[in-house]
């Protein structure tokens, strides 16, 4: 029967409640974490944050009339409690796929964190968890090549890789730093990076960096007979000139590029990955302003969607927190996101914050990347928190080694091997790691003398984004 | 100064060349490479075996040895397969692989002979 028009605000709940909606498995499913504001039900709550990040708008309007708006609209299916916290709690979302549009992961976003983070009825909101649908993952392009391909053409398997970011930061000359890469990678080191901070300032055009760093490449190749390569910054001011530098790196054979995916927006990422896949470059991705989005636990968005997020817009690398460095990463939360980054399938893991089964089908994996105060003695934990298919990013810990970069990255490289002979021997490197190092400087006086100079320095603060645990 | 040292690396000396992984170590012994194929073995990997001339060990295609073998779950069987190829090709660079097939990928790939240069 046709529905009659009555012009005014219905509450949200009339519609949008749902305790006996059963997701289908083409839904997109959302976890909120929210605090409503004082007088606020929580029911009416939730249905508030599915009508806003989907159909509704705060009074009725004749034009919902034309459409049917009961296929269209969120739904709020579930609410749970936040364990450990009495203020907020978990309002479950689920979106019919054509809400969104195919390949767009922008589209996505802009619907699920849009309006709905500013509405004055939620005290605060995070964006916890999404459940991609896998009809909806098979739309979008993901890695360009994935951490099999990336190992097949730089012929590296069986251990995590090594790499390091070229400091300082900023103003060196593009010979000078060109001359840091090569120190760097012809002492042992797979990858060198650019700093984020890098792109094409007036002390060092990218274009006189991209050259000098390419040589600083092919030399230490002929010389240490492995393949090397050094992540040339191609994020831009615009997109048309962010693909000029990835065009001049393809042109001088470079192996591999990199892109902010934050700063320089989704779309741009997604364009560049798609780029990438088509002219056989990897793609390294930085995330400079995730912390603004993902520290607060109360507001913003998870980092685990955010590196859903980029695996849907495409990256082979991306940073992912160290744990041990001295960089923000709670332990549990950083198996799950590495999880993420990495598996076909992860399943439903409360213990790590995962609310939802997520399942990539043959989608290709990212690489998660540590990075971040982290130096040789730290070697044992990151090969067994991180496993093979990482890469383990020493800036600090191997320009700073005593007798310069190519001494640091041997000592690096050294330690690695060692723990990761180690690890295939049966001996639990993390409890053991003193050990297992000490019998590896015997043979590396570069090694040695790392772990002279690093042995005081810890990063020992407490995690500010911890998992929602109860505590009393 | 007189403490730093230098790092001796040459493009004109043929033994700064390395070859990938456990190439940054010293050279294992009988003992120590079974414990790796053991560790290959529990993964459900299979064994294999390849093998360069040390000028040659840039390209991404060494020799194989035989095949790769297959189901093969004793360590001692493919150890003595290792010790074979480096009796049949004394000057070669020789490692052994991890083929994972589920991942279609190496999970192991590690020297365990390096040859004379």
């Amino acid at each position: 029967m046709a529905k009659t028009y009555n012009a005014g605000v219905k509450e949200y709940r009339e519609t949008y409640w749902m305790p006996d909606y059963e997701p289908k498995d083409s839904d997109f499913l959302a976890c909120f974490k929210v605090v409503p504001q004082e007088g606020v039900s929580r029911e009416e709550c939730a249905a508030a944050v599915a009508a806003e990040s989907s159909t509704g708008t705060w009074t009725t309007v004749w034009t919902d009339l034309l459409t049917d708006l009961d296929y269209y609209k969120g739904r709020a299916y579930r609410i749970e409690d936040v364990p450990g916290d009495d203020s907020a709690y978990y309002a479950f979302i689920a979106y019919p796929i054509d809400l969104f549009e195919e390949g767009s992961i922008v589209s996505v976003m802009t619907s699920l964190v849009g309006n709905v983070f500013g509405f004055k009825a939620l005290r605060s909101i995070r964006l916890e968890d999404i459940r991609f649908p896998l009809a909806y993952v098979m739309t979008c392009g993901g890695p360009p090549h994935g951490i099999q391909v990336e190992r097949d053409k730089m012929d590296k398997y069986g251990r995590p890789m090594l790499g390091c970011t070229i400091k300082p930061k900023l103003g060196l000359s593009a010979k000078n730093y060109g001359r840091a890469v090569y120190e760097c990678l012809r002492g042992g080191l797979d990858f060198t990076k650019d700093d984020e901070n890098v792109t094409s300032q007036p002390f060092m055009r990218w274009r006189d960096r991209f050259l000098f760093c390419q040589e600083a490449i092919e030399k230490a190749q002929v010389e240490t007979g492995e393949r090397k390569g050094h992540y040339l910054n191609v994020t831009a001011g615009t997109p048309e000139e962010m693909y000029e530098r990835a065009e001049f790196a393809k042109e001088i054979g470079t192996p591999i590029i990199m892109h902010d995916f934050l700063t320089g927006g989704l779309t741009a990422n997604t364009g560049l990955a798609n780029y990438c896949r088509k002219n056989g470059l990897l793609l390294h991705i930085h995330r400079a302003m995730h912390g603004v989005i993902d520290r607060n636990p109360m507001h913003g968005i998870h980092f685990r969607v955010l590196a859903k997020v980029l695996r849907l817009s495409g990256g082979d690398h991306l940073h992912s927190g160290t744990v041990v460095g001295k960089l923000e990463g709670d332990r549990e939360a950083t198996l799950g996101w590495i999880d993420i980054m990495r598996d076909s399938f992860i399943p439903e893991n409360r213990s790590r914050g995962i609310m939802f089964d997520q399942d990539f089908g043959a989608m290709p994996g990212v690489i998660p990347v540590a990075s971040g105060g982290i130096h040789v003695w730290h070697m044992p934990a990151l090969v067994t928190i991180f496993g093979d298919d990482s890469v383990l990013q020493f800036g600090g810990g191997t320009l700073g080694h005593p007798w310069g970069n190519a001494a640091g990255a041997a000592a690096n490289r050294v330690a690695l091997e060692a723990c990761v002979q180690a690890r295939n021997e049966g001996i639990e490197v993390e409890k053991n790691g003193k050990e297992v190092l000490t019998n590896a400087a015997k043979h590396s006086p570069e090694l040695k003398i790392a772990m002279e100079t690093w042995k005081e320095i810890k990063f020992e603060f407490d995690t500010v984004d911890k998992l929602d645990v109860a505590h009393k | 100064m007189s403490q730093v040292q230098d790092y001796p690396s040459r493009i004109s000396d043929p033994k700064s060349r390395k070859a990938e992984t456990f190439s940054y170590l010293p050279k294992m012994t009988d003992d120590q490479i079974k414990k790796q194929v053991e560790y290959i073995i529990s993964k459900g990997w299979n064994p294999a075996i390849e093998h360069t001339e040390p000028e040659n060990a840039f390209s991404y295609y060494w020799y194989m040895w035989k095949l790769p073998m297959f189901g093969e779950t004793d360590a001692s069987a493919v150890l003595a397969e290792v010790n074979n190829c480096i009796k049949a090709n004394p000057n070669n660079h020789v490692r052994l692989i991890g083929y994972d097939n589920f991942a279609q990928s190496q999970g192991a790939n590690m020297l365990v002979k390096r040859g004379d240069m």
